[in-house]
């Protein structure tokens, strides 16, 4: 836990969380909590607490929808699944960041002479 | 879309707050309890594996913040945690409390109530439909008065017809006076009064009628049933509201005369037209009787088209003025009323500004008296607050460490000056409610519109803007400082007679300095005001009015011709005369048809007999005619002689003139001495002899240029009416019942009229003065409480902030004296700054009301000395008490006290 983790930027960890959901199906905070650490590599620095303010905004603007369940080890937790409309706000922010990095990308290549070729 | 339905979802869960915390707590256990259980699987220990879970989760409380801040109205949450801290460090310190809201509800309140007034009177427009289109058409005022002012029915005619940007134009007649409506129920007759008004006159204004129906054009004309309406107030006190009274007919005047509807309870015209007086009744006036011939009688009421402008329907006016005849069938006086300098101009502007555009200046300089009572509030409330801030630093200076932010502190402090301020609102607009229902029922004053006085709902967003405004206005300098202030000194600071303390008080003196220079505002423009009033009421009136006494008269002087009619009338007042100058207690009596500063007349100006007038004459006198005695009932002085019963019909015509006019008429003729008297004046056919010069008489108000005067003899020339003064060795209201059944016994038709003391006349003239002197005053003397409030809190705080450094002095050997002066030194040292700063301000003010002050100079010395002995008084005695506490302070007791 020594070394600097990435500070995650404003939105992103919306935008994870309904990746996560996209690509997993329905899971409790936990789950996924787990699952972005995991594919982060764990290079995030995520604080798992702050997954429940991301999941109640996501929740209040109807991009996933939430139902208490019982887990694999039966416990009750409460599940998450992504909407139609979320697959869609996910596709409009997935674009968004690739466009984003690329041109960040492009960017920071640039050569310290100014070289523009 | 999605932003909408968050904002809906927030709302649901601020109001569902419990079930979703529940929820999230469950959640949260959830989650920790699945990654304690996951690392004992990795093989931690159960007490490791959840001190990791723990570690990986973040702070929990954190995470709930986080949650709830971006589920629900995190700022409606903090408000509510904010407002009920509030209350329970406000319940808890009660004494501050109640100061404080007191103080603001008496600054509030007052703003209420001027508020309430200028919106009456200047904001809110006439209570008339589209009241913007009304415009009162009428000449620059004169010296001619109400005959000035007026129009003949001709004129009426011919505006009309040559004007084209008016939808109509109606009008009244100007010289009803009071009483002059006889109800006859029976008994004694019943005066009451009564305006007469153009047919059209309710349709011009957009008056819909309570019950029954207005006037009709059928209604005016020559020899129509006798029509009248009643106004709300006087059919229900006359008429015991009777829901049947239309189409029932009262003896009025002698006539059966037939309601044919009431007015609505919003129509008051005395409210609007003669402000201070009251009128029960509206009769139709039929323009082609009798009145065509009376001149100038009317006053012009126009309604323009929709889009016309004031300046149109000016322009319209003036191009219809030359062709307004005075009489149409004399054709000289066709174009008089265009020639601005004597009957002068046509001229139209807004109703509104006639009916209150001169109380312009003063309701402004009222609202300025109650802006400042409210800064003053404001400053005191700021005072108060700093000094429970002061004691209050080490709560903030701890919650501040807790993790709370500057931001949070300031919000919790306005917080609390809100609930200050909106608790003092609705106190405020308690005691607003009262003052605003005593000035509604002053139906004496002579202010326009003042029994449509209300609290609206513009004074209730009035109330809210400026509760909220002088919450951040005292709220702001303490919650700055407080939350400004290191947090860290604080902490370890005592309290006492450190730095921190030091600049509190820097700041609390300089506040001090700023409420003394407002109460010295308030007091000069007081001051000013009071002494303008005292001028007024020393005025040289030209009669004396302390205990006389009026009455109308009732009296029957038809004959076959004026003659006749002039010999019957001169023996009834003979009669009159006789039997009132007998009555025990009556020193003199007399009767005019006008009374000074009541209603006038004049008949034009008459000239030097062979003498040609100049082109430009100024408007004429205002025509009296009296019996013999009145000047001398009046307390009116003369040189000469008075008027004598045998100045009859028959003998040779005599006038009496006042000193001003008959010294503008020694200008053109070339008399002996320039002495008019003797002499003789055109007053048409042989002319008139002066045989009297009488003094300068306030005729229209006590305060403007006396006018000029021409007096008539009542056996020569015809009034109006009589008005009996009588005055008395006995104040006045002990003789009205023998005055009136002498009358009586004359006359059975002489109505219960009232018996008025001239005095009466003359305070109404000044009501109205009077009224905002009271105002002014009263607002002063709030202002000047305020301040001294102010001065003893800060005096008194920095007594016990330094009740140590004191106990240590008085041990070294300091007197009792020494200390006291200390203490009161440094009061008046604040008093002195004071005062020259609001010394320095009244002069600027002063200035800007100098157009409401009478005979008294701006700078006038003896107000502002007054002012600062005043306020230096009151200062001392503020300062007296804290420094009277100062110097009992036991050494040994302040000295362990720590």
């Amino acid at each position: 836990m020594g070394e600097s983790k990435l500070d995650l930027l404003q939105g992103t960890l919306d935008l994870m969380v309904l990746q996560t959901l996209a690509a997993i199906g329905a899971q409790h905070g936990y789950g996924i909590a787990r699952r972005i650490e995991q594919a982060s590599g764990d290079e995030v620095l995520l604080n798992q607490g702050t997954i429940y303010a991301s999941l109640v905004r996501l929740q209040q603007r109807g991009w996933i929808d939430a139902e208490w369940g019982t887990s694999d080890n039966n416990r009750k937790a409460k599940f998450y699944s992504i909407t139609r409309s979320g697959r869609k706000q996910l596709e409009k922010d997935a674009a968004y960041w690739q466009r984003l990095s690329d041109v960040m990308g492009r960017v920071l290549a640039m050569s310290p002479e100014g070289d523009l070729s | 879309m999605s932003g909408l339905r968050r904002a809906l979802a927030r709302v649901r869960s601020f109001i569902s707050k419990p079930p979703l915390d529940a929820d999230l707590e469950a959640e949260i256990a959830a989650h920790l309890e699945m990654a304690i259980e996951e690392n004992i699987q990795r093989g931690l220990t159960p007490l490791e594996a959840r001190r990791q879970a723990f570690i990986r989760f973040g702070g929990v409380e954190t995470a709930k913040y986080q949650q709830r801040e971006s589920r629900g109205l995190m700022t409606l949450d903090i408000l509510l945690q904010d407002l009920r801290y509030t209350l329970r460090t406000l319940a808890r310190d009660r004494g501050f409390t109640l100061v404080a809201v007191l103080i603001l509800a008496l600054g509030i309140g007052a703003n209420i109530a001027v508020f309430s007034v200028v919106n009456t009177l200047l904001l809110r427009p006439l209570p008339f439909p589209s009241a913007q289109q009304l415009v009162w058409i009428a000449p620059p005022p004169t010296k001619c008065g109400l005959s000035c002012a007026t129009y003949s029915t001709d004129a009426y005619d011919e505006f009309r017809m040559y004007t084209h940007s008016y939808q109509d134009v109606t009008g009244y007649f100007a010289f009803s006076s009071a009483g002059n409506l006889k109800l006859s129920l029976g008994g004694a007759p019943i005066p009451a009064t009564g305006i007469d008004v153009i047919g059209n006159f309710f349709q011009v204004l957009g008056v819909q009628p309570a019950m029954g129906r207005v006037f009709r054009p059928e209604d005016a004309v020559n020899g129509a049933a006798p029509v009248v309406l009643l106004t709300d107030a006087w059919w229900r006190r006359q008429f015991n509201a009777d829901p049947a009274i239309v189409g029932k007919a009262f003896d009025m005047n002698g006539q059966q005369t037939t309601v044919i509807g009431v007015l609505p309870k919003s129509f008051d015209f005395g409210a609007v037209f003669s402000p201070g007086s009251k009128v029960d009744a509206i009769t139709p006036l039929s323009l082609y009787g009798p009145p065509r011939d009376w001149g100038n009688i009317i006053t012009l009421i126009g309604r323009t088209k929709p889009g016309i402008s004031l300046e149109q329907a000016q322009q319209d006016a003036t191009a219809a003025a030359p062709h307004m005849c005075w009489n149409n069938k004399n054709p000289t006086t066709c174009g008089s009323y265009a020639r601005k300098d004597a009957e002068g101009g046509v001229i139209p502007v807004p109703l509104k500004d006639y009916v209150s555009g001169k109380l312009h200046r003063a309701l402004v300089v009222l609202w300025s008296a109650v802006g400042m009572i409210l800064l003053i509030a404001c400053v005191n409330l700021s005072n108060l607050l700093l000094a429970r801030a002061a004691s209050r630093s080490k709560e903030f200076a701890m919650r501040g460490a807790l993790g709370a932010t500057r931001l949070r502190i300031v919000r919790q402090l306005l917080t609390e000056s809100l609930v200050l301020s909106l608790s003092g609102a609705i106190l405020g607009l308690g005691l607003a409610w009262l003052l605003v229902f005593w000035i509604a029922h002053q139906g004496a004053i002579a202010l326009p519109l003042l029994s449509t006085l209300r609290i609206d709902g513009a004074a209730l967003a009035w109330t809210l803007l400026i509760a909220v405004s002088a919450a951040v206005l005292f709220g702001l300098v303490p919650g700055l400082r407080m939350a400004g202030g290191n947090l860290h000194e604080s902490l370890k600071d005592s309290g006492q007679g450190s730095g921190q303390s030091r600049k509190h008080d820097r700041i609390r003196s300089i506040l001090v300095v700023s409420e003394i220079a407002l109460a010295c505002v308030l007091l000069v423009g007081a001051g000013l005001l009071l002494r303008s009033f005292l001028h007024v009421l020393d005025v040289d009136l030209g009669f004396q009015p302390e205990r006389a006494a009026a009455v109308k008269v009732e009296y029957d002087d038809t004959a076959s011709d004026g003659n006749a009619s002039a010999q019957k009338r001169s023996v009834i007042f003979q009669q009159v005369l006789s039997r009132v100058g007998a009555i025990p207690g009556v020193e003199g009596a007399g009767i005019s048809d006008y009374l000074p500063l009541g209603q006038n007349r004049a008949w034009g100006t008459p000239f030097p007999k062979g003498i040609k007038p100049p082109d430009k004459l100024p408007a004429g006198p205002l025509v009296y005619v009296v019996s013999p005695g009145y000047l001398r009932a009046m307390g009116t002085g003369l040189r000469g002689r008075d008027f004598t019963w045998d100045d009859g019909p028959k003998s040779e015509n005599v006038v009496m003139i006042d000193k001003s006019f008959a010294s503008f008429l020694a200008k053109y003729a070339h008399w002996p001495n320039d002495d008019a008297m003797g002499q003789m004046l055109d007053t048409g056919g042989p002319g008139s002899r002066v045989v009297g010069i009488v003094d300068n008489v306030r005729e229209e108000s006590t305060e403007g240029d006396t006018g000029w005067q021409i007096y008539y003899p009542i056996t020569q020339a015809r009034p109006t009416g009589a008005e009996l003064v009588v005055r008395t060795t006995l104040p006045p209201a002990v003789l009205a019942g023998s005055v009136l059944s002498t009358l009586r016994d004359l006359n059975p038709k002489q109505p219960v009229a009232d018996f008025r003391p001239i005095k009466a006349l003359v305070d109404h003239a000044n009501s109205s003065r009077q009224f905002f002197m009271l105002l002014v005053a009263s607002f002063a003397t709030l202002g000047l409480l305020l301040a001294a409030l102010g001065i003893y809190g800060v005096i008194s705080y920095s007594v016990t902030q330094r009740t140590q450094e004191i106990g240590i002095r008085m041990a070294l050997g300091a007197t009792i004296s020494q200390v006291q002066r200390g203490v009161i030194v440094k009061t008046l040292r604040l008093a002195f700054i004071g005062i020259v700063a609001g010394a320095v301000a009244s002069l600027l003010v002063s200035k800007a009301i100098a157009a409401l002050l009478f005979n008294t100079a701006p700078t006038d010395p003896i107000t502002f000395a007054a002012m600062v002995l005043l306020i230096g008084t009151v200062a001392l005695l503020a300062g007296y008490i804290p420094a009277r506490r100062a110097s009992r302070i036991n050494p040994m007791v302040a000295l362990r006290n720590n």
